[in-house]
């Protein structure tokens, strides 16, 4: 068999997704110009969503486990480990959610302070769903029933180093006062593979000159992780957690709720490790 | 209007509106008129051609003795202040001086003569445009305009003078409106930028905006005058679009212009009188500066009448 023949049949292998079928599914609360109150639009959504699904089908080959986890209408806080230096990780969760499920769900990640600064970012996110991740907005959301999805290692995660990969680092306890003042359940993912997309090391001190957040080199051309590896990524979600309790309790008892969702997704992670035989396959 | 007015009812009772002279204040007047019947008091320091004959006016500045004398002589039942000056080409130290010290003198005649309700129309921009702003702001948010912006601080100002006077004059209510971008055929920013042909827009970006239509405004004042009514409130139209939806609706042809080299661009073309944008407030086109107006709406009953596609075509009605 000739090697075109085989692509052929990868690509065989690979489910045709209807598209346009399932942004039409998708729920999106536009006023009459098709817009919802954070400026997602259904005809941006159909666009972006061709390319992730493209990257998850195709460059990333992702493997999901546990969609039935995935909620098919109500609040839920998708909570994953953060990796990789670029977030692919949030697309790849995103293009799970809206593929996999027989209801296809819009997540609505919590981006940083920053990309409202960043020409088309700007916009751009915010037409596919993205939202700046203050928590009065992740609070409308899940008041309205939507799918959000944080990162609660935040930008410590994005940019860790490769010799910490999989070993997760602090979480944040913002995630865990809204979920339990919303009464939203949380779904912890593990995603595996985006740790190692960006095998980089931060060099602290050209960061601090340039006064980004953090400076990745990669040892390979170009040596910015401008471009993943091909990594294949597995997402594995997790049953909802249900958290209950004040939100304004002590610092510590918010801590040891935080730590249990952590280690949670730190147990899913080494299973998940524990099944995957190779890095890119 | 059928509420517990302690003065005895033959009385006709008397609103001060200032700046009535404005196309919005003629309208909010009109309104006031028309659904009310109250005798109605303008004061501007411009003049007022085409008044209806039953509306006063008094063409003084709201510092002079004058302006006082309004209030000593008539028994006042209600100040409409709509008379913030925010003129991009006027002195600063003018404006600053007719607007603070302006207001301040309102303040002390409400509390002299006993006026039993002030409202000030102030802006939602008092917050500011912010990157890291939530898509919504609540009326607690802290006003930020003046940090980045010289032309909003008198706005801020005198915002910060009227909520000081809510909570510490027992013997006035006090409403704040603080609405989102009105448009209509009034002269102010965000009505004039729409009416540019070809508007200036900054390149990758596209915030989404609020606005809301002039009519609707005057029914919020109406709102915010029926009694026990005081607080602060933002009055939000009829929805959220981004900007560039409404300059395709309007059938404008906007300028995409990268934002490093948009104040330059900007502040020239402001100064040889080209255009008569401000630059300080590219912000506006940059980031969301949007507001929560869910208070307004369970506490004043208040509702925007006009739909996103009227709204939107208020900028092109004939005054």
């Amino acid at each position: 068999m000739g090697l075109l023949d085989r692509l052929q049949q990868l690509r065989g292998a690979v489910p045709d997704d209807d598209i346009a079928g399932r942004t039409q599914a998708l729920v999106v609360r536009g006023n009459e110009f098709g817009f919802d109150e954070f400026g997602a639009s259904r005809d941006s959504l159909r666009g972006v969503l061709r390319v992730a699904r493209w990257l998850y089908r195709h460059y990333f080959r992702a493997s999901a486990f546990g969609v039935e986890h995935i909620p098919a209408t109500g609040r839920v806080l998708f909570v994953a480990n953060h990796s990789g230096q670029l977030p692919f990780d949030g697309l790849v969760i995103g293009a799970a959610c809206f593929l996999e499920p027989p209801q296809p769900r819009l997540v609505r990640s919590m981006v940083e302070y920053f990309v409202p600064t960043v020409p088309f970012a700007s916009y751009l996110f915010a037409r596919w769903g993205q939202i700046t991740g203050t928590p009065e907005n992740c609070r409308r959301l899940l008041a309205a029933e939507e799918a959000v999805l944080v990162f609660p290692e935040g930008a410590r995660g994005i940019s860790k180093n490769f010799s910490k990969r999989y070993q997760l680092a602090e979480f944040g306890k913002g995630f865990l006062r809204l979920a339990l003042e919303m009464r939203a359940p949380i779904v912890p993912i593990a995603v595996i593979g985006a740790e190692e997309q960006a095998p980089a090391i931060n060099v602290k001190p050209l960061a601090r000159l340039l006064g980004a957040p953090s400076f990745p080199v990669v040892p390979y051309p170009p040596f910015l992780p401008l471009v993943p590896l091909p990594v294949k990524y597995r997402l594995y979600f997790g049953e909802p957690i249900r958290m209950t309790g004040d939100p304004d309790d002590d610092d510590e008892v918010l801590d040891e709720k935080a730590r249990s969702v952590k280690n949670r997704i730190q147990s899913m992670i080494q299973i998940g490790l524990r099944e995957r035989e190779h890095v890119f396959w | 209007m059928t509420d517990g007015a302690e003065r005895p009812a033959a009385r006709p009772r008397t609103v001060v509106v200032t700046g009535i002279s404005g196309r919005l204040g003629r309208i909010v007047a009109r309104r006031l008129h028309h659904e009310l019947d109250w005798r109605i008091v303008g004061l501007d320091r411009r003049p007022m051609p085409g008044r209806p004959k039953d509306i006063e006016h008094h063409q003084v500045d709201l510092r002079s003795k004058k302006a006082r004398d309004v209030f000593r002589a008539g028994e006042v039942d209600a100040l409409i202040h709509l008379g913030v000056m925010h003129d991009p080409r006027a002195r600063p130290a003018e404006i600053y001086s007719w607007n603070i010290t302006g207001t301040t003198k309102l303040l002390e005649y409400c509390q002299a003569y006993r006026v039993p309700k002030a409202v000030l129309l102030s802006s939602a921009n008092v917050y500011g445009p912010r990157p890291d702003n939530p898509q919504f702001l609540t009326e607690d948010a802290p006003l930020l305009a003046a940090q980045r912006f010289p032309q909003m601080r008198d706005l801020v100002e005198i915002d910060h003078l009227v909520s000081t006077f809510l909570w510490r004059a027992q013997s006035t209510e006090t409403v704040i409106l603080r609405p989102v971008h009105i448009v209509g055929p009034v002269h102010n920013a965000p009505s004039n930028y729409l009416r540019i042909q070809r508007p200036p827009v900054l390149l990758g970006f596209d915030p989404m905006v609020q606005l809301i239509h002039y009519q609707d405004i005057a029914d919020a004042i109406v709102a915010a005058l029926g009694p026990g009514r005081r607080g602060i409130y933002n009055i939000v139209g009829p929805g959220e679009v981004p900007l560039s939806a409404v300059l395709r609706e309007l059938g404008r042809e906007p300028v995409q212009i990268p934002h490093p080299v948009a104040k330059p661009i900007l502040s020239l073309a402001f100064r040889l009188g080209v255009s008569s944008f401000p630059v300080a407030e590219l912000d506006f086109i940059r980031y969301v500066c949007m507001v929560d107006g869910r208070r307004a709406n369970a506490e004043l009953g208040f509702r925007p009448r006009f739909g996103l596609r009227e709204t939107i075509h208020a900028v092109d009605e004939p005054a």
